[in-house]
């Protein structure tokens, strides 16, 4: 008896744990299943590499080069700002900070990541937009370097708490042979811990863009949306998810607009899969 | 999407359902995607004053709106234009008789900052700007700054209405686009914020959103016309050239359940729903 519980039991968990590859499998192919369409009429490079965006013109210009540029500068940018911002922190948290200081970074990050992204993209519009348009003297403050800064904030509470969990996983020999042989404090860090966690703060900086990457309703409020091929950091651009999200409500099912819109959740799938991927790489390396 | 999905169940529901009952109690609305929010307004409210009338409401475009009139398949259409010859002769044919209602006036408003020297263009003036032709103020008499062109989204009626009628200037052949460095923003309020914040730039969008932050300009149809602002007198009278009537078409006389709901669009409280949904009301 207590055999079949014990096997019942063991199938179900299992049952739970092929649910997400089930069901990460069904998405994927129902995006391309939708998605695949749009390559019949526009053709998979036009597609890519296309220029112009004009979904609903008659016929439509689905070009998404502008959009897919617009994400990665904004998601570059957005990890310029909080790599090493991130990085420092988990530094400070793992290794300098004293106890009490540590609760209170540990649980001021926590409350970073517990804010709505729609929250920080109103905060941002009315703060940060028009101090980026101020400083810099451009003519708009709805710019990638918004989306950037803003996003960067998003991204900082990953970071921070993989990087620190990199820190301690470090064996504690590792730090104690250092300063017996004489290093200071700083010099173990640099040149013991740091590259000893280095797969795992990598991992954590993949898992950070990652999230910057799919981040949707505060790059749609702040980066002002037009589907230009971005030169600089300070113009506005239009990212894939705002893309997604600001059209899907209108376009009519069926349509070119409409498989369009799936191939583009088709290349933002292919992006954060691809980023989680080497993330997982770098972390089992450590291990 | 699965909203979406619903919606259209429950459309299909609804319209199954009205078929099946085909009775005085409910009648189907359909036609231009421009006025769906309105007429859905406009129902809901109607069917809660008096319950157990049905009102069902379908987009589609103001052409569908006329063939299923002249098909048989709805009680009124509505229309973001007047009908065209062509529809009236095949309606005769089949014995319907379009009778035109005017119930809305659609008034968009072109503004720009306070501060903005520029209070007056023509649509020439905006469809070059809005294209990208014309990029910097002084070019039209104003500070040497950079125009900053902000747009609804293009899942908006506004959007492809500021386009056709503005930017293509009514020509349907035309390939013309809003420049692609324009901001899309994804609501009127939104440009409304950008306008009142940034000296540069220039937006669109029903009178409803003009506040003291914003500058609405004067338009003209060309140089040789008289400028006029966008207000409501103006819309009423057809000067402001970035207008257009909304219509609701029925079969000959209306009479019953679609008379009545017709009278509630003309009414005070009907024309308050224009208001509100950021229409221009016939009747004040």
């Amino acid at each position: 008896m207590r055999k079949v519980k014990e096997f019942i039991i063991e199938k179900l968990i299992l049952l739970c744990g092929l649910a997400s590859i089930l069901f990460v499998t069904l998405i994927f192919l129902f995006l391309l299943k939708e998605g695949i369409e749009v390559f019949k009429s526009v053709g998979f490079f036009k597609f890519l590499f296309g220029k112009s965006w004009y979904p609903i013109s008659e016929p439509p210009q689905l070009g998404i080069l502008p959009l897919i540029l617009g994400s990665l500068l904004v998601t570059i940018g957005a990890a310029v700002i909080s790599i090493p911002i991130g990085i420092g922190c988990a530094i400070y948290i793992a290794e300098i900070a004293p106890q009490k200081l540590k609760e209170i970074l540990k649980a001021g990050i926590e409350l970073l990541a517990a804010i709505p992204s729609v929250v920080l993209g109103f905060i941002g519009m009315v703060t940060l937009v028009p101090l980026v348009k101020s400083v810099f003297h451009l003519p708009t403050g709805l710019t990638a370097l918004s989306g950037a800064i803003m996003l960067a904030f998003m991204a900082m509470p990953t970071i921070v708490s993989i990087a620190e969990d990199a820190f301690y996983s470090v064996p504690k020999t590792y730090k104690e042979g250092a300063l017996a042989l004489g290093a200071t404090h700083w010099q173990t860090i640099w040149r013991v811990l740091l590259p000893a966690a280095s797969s795992g703060i990598l991992a954590a900086v993949m898992l950070g863009i990652g999230r910057v990457i799919g981040e949707t309703m505060a790059v749609m409020m702040i980066t002002g949306n037009a589907a230009v091929i971005p030169h600089s950091i300070f113009v506005p651009v239009r990212t894939l998810t705002a893309t997604i999200a600001a059209e899907m409500g209108e376009a009519v099912v069926g349509s070119e607009h409409y498989f369009a819109l799936f191939a583009i959740g088709i290349v933002l799938f292919v992006i954060s899969f691809a980023i989680n991927v080497t993330a997982d790489l770098f972390l089992h390396k450590r291990q | 999407m699965f909203k979406k999905g619903l919606l259209i169940l429950l459309a299909f529901v609804i319209s199954a359902s009205a078929f099946a009952a085909k009775n005085e109690n409910s009648i189907q609305v359909k036609g231009s995607d421009t006025m769906v929010n309105l007429a859905q307004a406009w129902a809901e409210k109607y069917m809660e004053n008096s319950p157990g009338e049905l009102i069902a409401v379908t987009g589609g475009g103001s052409g569908t709106g006329f063939s299923s009139l002249i098909s048989g398949t709805c009680n009124i259409a509505m229309s973001s234009r007047s009908i065209k010859e062509k529809e009236i002769a095949l309606a005769k044919q089949k014995g319907i008789d379009p009778n035109e209602i005017k119930v809305a006036l659609d008034g968009l408003a072109v503004v720009v900052n306070p501060s903005n020297l520029i209070d007056k263009l023509t649509v020439d003036q905006l469809a070059a700007i809005f294209t990208g032709r014309i990029m910097n103020w002084k070019e039209i008499g104003g500070k040497d700054e950079k125009i900053v062109i902000l747009s609804r989204e293009v899942n908006s009626g506004t959007h492809v209405y500021f386009k056709e009628h503005v930017i293509r200037k009514n020509n349907p052949n035309s390939k013309e686009e809003f420049a692609p460095s324009a901001l899309m923003l994804s609501s009127s309020q939104a440009i409304a914020d950008e306008v009142a914040g940034n000296p540069a730039a220039i937006g669109y969008y029903g009178m409803g959103y003009i506040s003291l932050k914003q500058k609405p300009v004067a338009v003209a149809k060309d140089e040789k016309s008289e400028y006029i602002k966008p207000l409501i007198e103006n819309v009423l009278d057809g000067k402001y050239p970035i207008s257009r009537p909304l219509f609701l078409y029925t079969n000959g006389t209306p009479e019953g359940l679609t008379k009545k709901f017709l009278d509630f669009t003309l009414s005070r409280e009907g024309q308050g729903i224009v208001l509100a949904t950021d229409f221009v009301p016939v009747k004040k």
